[in-house]
């Protein structure tokens, strides 16, 4: 079990409310992802979860029992840190053998679950080697292990990928998702990469300025951004936005078309400008549009590989059916 | 960076300061031992005017051989002197580390007047070791007019003649004092060094703050506490102007350091003294010894 309730939780740091009065549900065994640019607070948000920050003001339930007041080892939670966080002077066998021979558990049982453990992260190996000697891939692992052996009601991971190379992110990702879907534990994850948030969550939750700007699957997060700020950050590359007589042609103050929903055409279109920057990507083009009198630049991606340089002059065709509308508040409209 | 050119002018470069230095330390050591094979008592007679012989150094002193060695063990002060020396140093490195660690992690704390705070406990360090041994004397210990006994009298005790009585002790007291301060900064700069992170995890992986400290800070502090125990170490072994201030070496202070002042000079027996001076040289070398097979593999990590 691990069903975690957050009721009008609140954290102020002196006179700065970092987060103002916030109300979510974890459900049992959903991967969460907060996510949110550098500063909105997640990272405090899963800190208040861990116990690790005193909230303000608020409850938080974990399994429907207060555990607002509890220290963080009475909660049950398991966290993997930024930094890993591993104790350098220990071996990786006493490593993740420390929060169970803090609780005391019998020697057979500690043994038992390291070599589960062990196996399931493929840290058999290295079981004798201090942290020092493990890469970074492999100090994750051991993070992750640690975090495993207490067997928490939830698993909470703080920014666990941001120091890791670009190759091995994916593959980190990759095998968190699967210890997901073989553990079934609750797991909340804090990150800033919307990427990390699309490809592993059940549930993203964005945050801004400690407000929850919406809470949703990453799909509906991507079809029905609730505002400019989830439609913009939630996507990649960004979406165009467009102020306006052209947005009110549409009926709205801003239009948003995301750059896979603009199609290149040879002639006619209703958009068009010169090219700026192109990305080769292969697989796509991403071309970067400026004098479109629309909005500083476009971005645009191309199917395959478009043979457009720099300066020529594109057309382009937005598909209506894709386009975003928002008011003047910002908020969606239809 | 390290061409053939540049390594020579290196060589040439610093070759000044080492010779220097080599002469500073060789010439003295030479000069001891073959002082510590000879009989030499300036009061009787014996001096070094005849001159230099490159075969018998000094003419005019008489070559004993071993005698002054001998001599120097089998003196009924010999041993004590040595336990005392091993005493104080023992004393003053357990009392520097355990308070250091303690006093730093204090100072750790966030609190109001950090800074003022740090630069008064560093203080003790500058003053110097005469003078914060007069101080210890006169204010503190002094059995008639010291603060310690006004202190005792106020309770209706009997007021304690520190260096008489307890003597050892006091001097234990008194370096502990001096060198709390350089053990309480390295060991403090050790302890900022610890990633915070470190203490959350085991906080949420069920430690306790004493299990935090016991499994988290203090192997962090490890390199740090070894540190302090090898350059301390290399003081201590040579006190003398605490003991010279204070009992002059009564009452069981005499160190190994101050039994050879007192061969020398009190009772002028150069010889003597040179042998004592060679025998130091060894214990403190047997130390050294042990000091890196204990704590040295620490500094490997």
């Amino acid at each position: 079990m691990g069903r975690i309730q957050l009721k009008k939780v609140t954290k102020r740091f002196g006179d700065v409310e970092v987060i103002p009065p916030l109300d979510l549900t974890i459900e049992d065994g959903e991967f969460t992802v907060f996510v949110g640019p550098s500063g909105c607070g997640k990272s405090t948000l899963l800190r208040l979860i861990a116990g690790l920050e005193d909230t303000s003001d608020g409850l938080i339930e974990i399994d429907d029992a207060d555990a607002t007041a509890l220290p963080p080892s009475k909660r049950g939670l398991a966290m993997v840190f930024q930094s890993y966080a591993l104790y350098p002077h220990m071996t990786v066998r006493k490593n993740i053998a420390f929060p169970m021979k803090m609780a005391g558990m019998d020697q057979a049982e500690q043994d038992r679950r390291i070599e589960a453990a062990a196996k399931a992260l493929n840290l058999t190996d290295y079981l004798d080697r201090r942290p020092g000697q493990l890469s970074g891939g492999q100090r994750q692992r051991v993070a992750i292990g640690r975090a495993i052996v207490r067997e928490p009601a939830a698993f909470l991971f703080d920014e666990p990928l941001s120091n890791l190379d670009a190759a091995l992110r994916v593959g980190m990702r990759m095998e968190i998702s699967e210890l997901h879907k073989k553990l079934d534990t609750t797991m909340i994850y804090v990150t800033h990469d919307q990427v990390e948030a699309m490809t592993m969550a059940d549930k993203i939750v964005v945050l801004q300025a400690g407000v929850i700007e919406q809470v949703g699957s990453p799909l509906e997060l991507y079809r029905t951004p609730r505002n400019k700020f989830v439609a913009g950050f939630i996507g990649s590359p960004k979406m165009n936005f467009v102020e306006g007589p052209e947005a009110a042609k549409h009926g709205a103050h801003t239009i948003g078309v995301r750059p896979e929903h603009i199609d290149v055409v040879e002639s006619g279109g209703e958009w068009h400008g010169t090219v700026g920057v192109a990305e080769h990507l292969g697989s796509d083009t991403f071309f970067h549009i400026h004098n479109t009198g629309l909005a500083e630049t476009l971005t645009v991606r191309a199917i395959g590989d478009v043979k457009l340089n720099h300066g020529d002059t594109i057309h382009l065709s937005p598909r209506l059916e894709e386009m975003h509308k928002f008011g003047a508040d910002g908020l969606r409209i239809g | 960076m390290a061409t053939k050119a540049s390594r020579s002018a290196a060589r040439l470069m610093m070759a000044p300061a080492v010779i220097l230095l080599l002469g500073w330390m060789l010439v003295p050591l030479t000069l001891t031992l073959i002082f510590s094979f000879k009989k030499f008592l300036p009061l009787r007679g014996d001096s070094i005017d005849s001159g230099w012989d490159w075969f018998t150094f000094f003419p005019s002193l008489e070559w004993v051989g071993f005698d002054n060695y001998a001599r120097f063990l089998s003196s009924s002060a010999f041993w004590p002197s040595v336990i005392t020396t091993l005493v104080i140093v023992g004393g003053v490195l357990l009392i520097t580390v355990v308070f250091g660690i303690l006093l730093a992690i204090l100072l750790d704390q966030p609190m109001w007047g950090q800074g003022v705070v740090r630069i008064l406990v560093i203080a003790p360090f500058f003053v110097m070791p005469t003078v914060s041994a007069l101080v210890w004397k006169n204010m503190f210990m002094d059995p008639v007019n010291g603060l310690f006994a006004h202190l005792w009298r106020f309770f209706g005790a009997e007021p304690v003649s520190w260096l008489s009585e307890a003597s050892l002790q006091s001097i234990v007291m008194i370096v502990s004092w001096q060198w709390l301060p350089f053990a309480t900064l390295i060991l403090l700069t050790a302890i900022q060094s610890l990633d915070g992170e470190q203490l959350e995890a085991a906080e949420m992986d069920g430690a306790p703050p004493l299990k935090r400290f016991w499994f988290i800070t203090l192997p962090h502090l490890s390199r740090a506490i070894t540190i302090v125990v090898l350059i301390q170490t290399i003081f201590l072994l040579s006190i003398f102007a605490e003991i010279f201030v204070t009992t002059g070496g009564a009452f069981g202070t005499r160190t190994l350091t101050y039994l050879i002042f007192q061969r020398v000079l009190e009772s002028q027996n150069v010889g003597l003294g040179s042998a004592g001076g060679v025998y130091a040289i060894i214990l403190a070398n047997i130390v050294a010894i042990f000091l890196m097979r204990i704590v040295g593999k620490n500094l490997d990590r």
